[in-house]
């Protein structure tokens, strides 16, 4: 069996380029989002952030391709010149997994990157290739655990780990709003920073948490409809846009 | 088929093996429970338990429009209905515009209700009532044969397709980022149930088929902890209970499929109580 989701460890060399042009979802009559542009680069963390309802997790889903929308996306290897197929990895908020469904992680892992039906015994093989992978995330000793049983952060590091594998262009990230506590919440962003630091990828992450995008995130994409303002971190926090947006907040990264 | 009587009659000593109609209900129930021991599992994680229901319901129709037509074999009809109906009701599914099991709801009654109506045109409906509760002992060996094929269409696509199939089950987005074409898969598998269901009912019964489909895997539900355990306890609860149910309705003259459905609500019910103890 190809060991088809080894992880090379090949820093981002900052060349891949990926453009989300001209973006719109409709749904009916109403307009979710209109004329999004975002520009991402491997090795950054870009962090979408707006007020409910402002069309984040819609973005998300448009760029997935799941749901139907306008425009396009660009991907470019600067150093070869070329556009190349895009290659996303998805965390979802959550899974579709009721309560007393029995399907354990290797379950779950196994019928997202096998053909091996996982109804049949076990391969010992492929048991052990996942195992490593979820080593990625601390989440190696979860691998027979029901995947409806996992606490929201060691669904996520599974989720995590799951969506690297292979690793992928651009890595998509909704953050999950319940289940995980402050020090979760810490994890999940050094783990992504990680990420950042370690493989070719750029990510993109829908965020509700306005102190951790300051403190980890690259660049910030307001949104609100469309882009109301996006660049650096502590640019977008400092402008007009954000304060009217989120009101007068204090942050103490920016020294106010 | 003589040699495969024979075989029958020296492994199964018993007063009931004698009849031909108990051997052939003994063949088709072979090849029918694994088919709903495994499709099960699948309609239970996918919620499609009101799906199959009003796939089954929608018989009625497929019959009458046979009958209209004047179609000679009815089973045709009820099949090619079943699937048109199961891709309809496939499409207003992804839709997720209005609350799902009211519009499943409202086309199962419509679609049952055109099939009275046509059925019951001059008080014939009589000559069309054993759809409802299903007579596996009038099974001939030809049909036996239909549910042969369908049960290899079936491992065949599950052995294909089960990993995909369960990948966008657990969730549609993931699934669509590693390039699953959801829809396609979606729509085959409800064509298979479709299948399945149109094939057997004439056999369990319309009333009772559902149940054949859901008790087994949701018993299996309770005690097992991952996709094997969950197939294999699924198949074997499927076909001990139905084996069960055909001998015990033989011996206390009562409908089959009504008893096999007695049986595997039972078993459910243990699994329940044995729940905390093995999971």
């Amino acid at each position: 069996m190809s060991n088809k989701f080894q992880l090379p460890n090949t820093p981002a060399c900052g060349l891949h380029c990926i453009k989300v042009k001209d973006f719109g979802v409709k749904m009916g009559v109403q307009t979710i989002i209109e004329q999004v542009n975002i520009h991402v680069h491997c090795g950054e963390i870009t962090a979408i952030i707006g007020k409910n309802g402002a069309g984040k997790t819609t973005l998300i889903k448009a760029i997935n391709g799941d749901v139907k929308h306008d425009g396009k996306i660009e991907f470019k290897d600067m150093k070869e010149g070329k556009f190349k197929n895009l290659k996303i990895g998805y965390v979802p908020q959550a899974l579709n997994i009721e309560k007393n469904t029995p399907t354990s992680v290797y379950d779950m892992f196994a019928s997202y990157t096998s053909k091996y039906p996982v109804f049949l015994p076990k391969r010992k093989a492929l048991y052990e290739q996942i195992k490593n992978h979820l080593k990625l995330f601390d989440a190696e000793q979860l691998i027979d655990k029901c995947v409806c049983d996992l606490s929201g952060g060691e669904l996520q590091r599974v989720l995590l780990s799951l969506a690297m594998a292979p690793i992928p262009n651009l890595l998509l990230l909704d953050e999950p709003v319940s289940g995980i506590d402050n020090n979760g919440m810490d994890l999940f962003y050094k783990n992504i920073t990680k990420l950042k630091k370690k493989y070719d990828l750029a990510i993109i992450l829908v965020s509700h948490d306005l102190d951790y995008v300051l403190k980890y995130a690259d660049n910030v994409v307001l949104l609100d409809k469309t882009v109301i303002k996006s660049g650096k971190a502590k640019e977008v926090y400092q402008s007009k846009e954000f304060k009217d947006t989120f009101g007068n907040m204090r942050f103490e990264e920016l020294g106010e | 088929m003589e040699a495969i009587y024979n075989l029958m009659e020296q492994l199964i000593c018993f007063e009931w093996i004698q009849y031909d109609f108990m051997k052939n209900a003994l063949l088709a129930i072979i090849c029918i429970v694994p088919l709903f021991g495994i499709l099960g599992t699948m309609i239970v994680n996918n919620k499609l338990a009101f799906f199959s229901d009003a796939l089954g319901h929608s018989a009625f129709t497929g019959m009458a429009i046979g009958v209209i037509l004047g179609v000679s074999n009815v089973d045709i009809s009820m099949v090619i209905f079943g699937i048109i109906f199961a891709i309809i009701l496939n499409f207003i599914k992804s839709k997720k515009t209005a609350s799902t099991d009211t519009i499943i709801s409202v086309f199962a009654s419509l679609s049952t209700a055109i099939g009275l109506v046509i059925l019951s045109r001059g008080g014939n409906f009589a000559n069309y009532s054993s759809l409802l509760v299903g007579d596996i002992l009038s099974i001939t060996i030809k049909e036996i044969i239909y549910l042969l094929v369908i049960l290899v269409v079936t491992i065949v696509f599950w052995l294909v397709t089960y990993n995909q199939l369960h990948a966008v089950s657990m969730s549609e987005s993931i699934a669509r980022s590693r390039h699953i074409k959801v829809k396609i898969i979606e729509t085959i598998f409800s064509i298979l149930i479709a299948l399945v269901v149109m094939c057997s009912i004439k056999w369990v019964g319309m009333l009772i088929i559902n149940a054949l489909l859901i008790l087994p895997a949701a018993a299996s539900r309770n005690i097992s902890n991952n996709i094997r355990e969950y197939h294999l306890f699924s198949v074997m609860i499927s076909f001990v209970t139905s084996i069960m149910g055909l001998i015990v309705s033989y011996y206390i003259d009562t409908a089959t499929g009504p008893t096999i459905a007695i049986f595997a609500a039972l078993v459910f019910f243990s699994t329940l109580v044995i729940k905390p103890y093995v999971k």
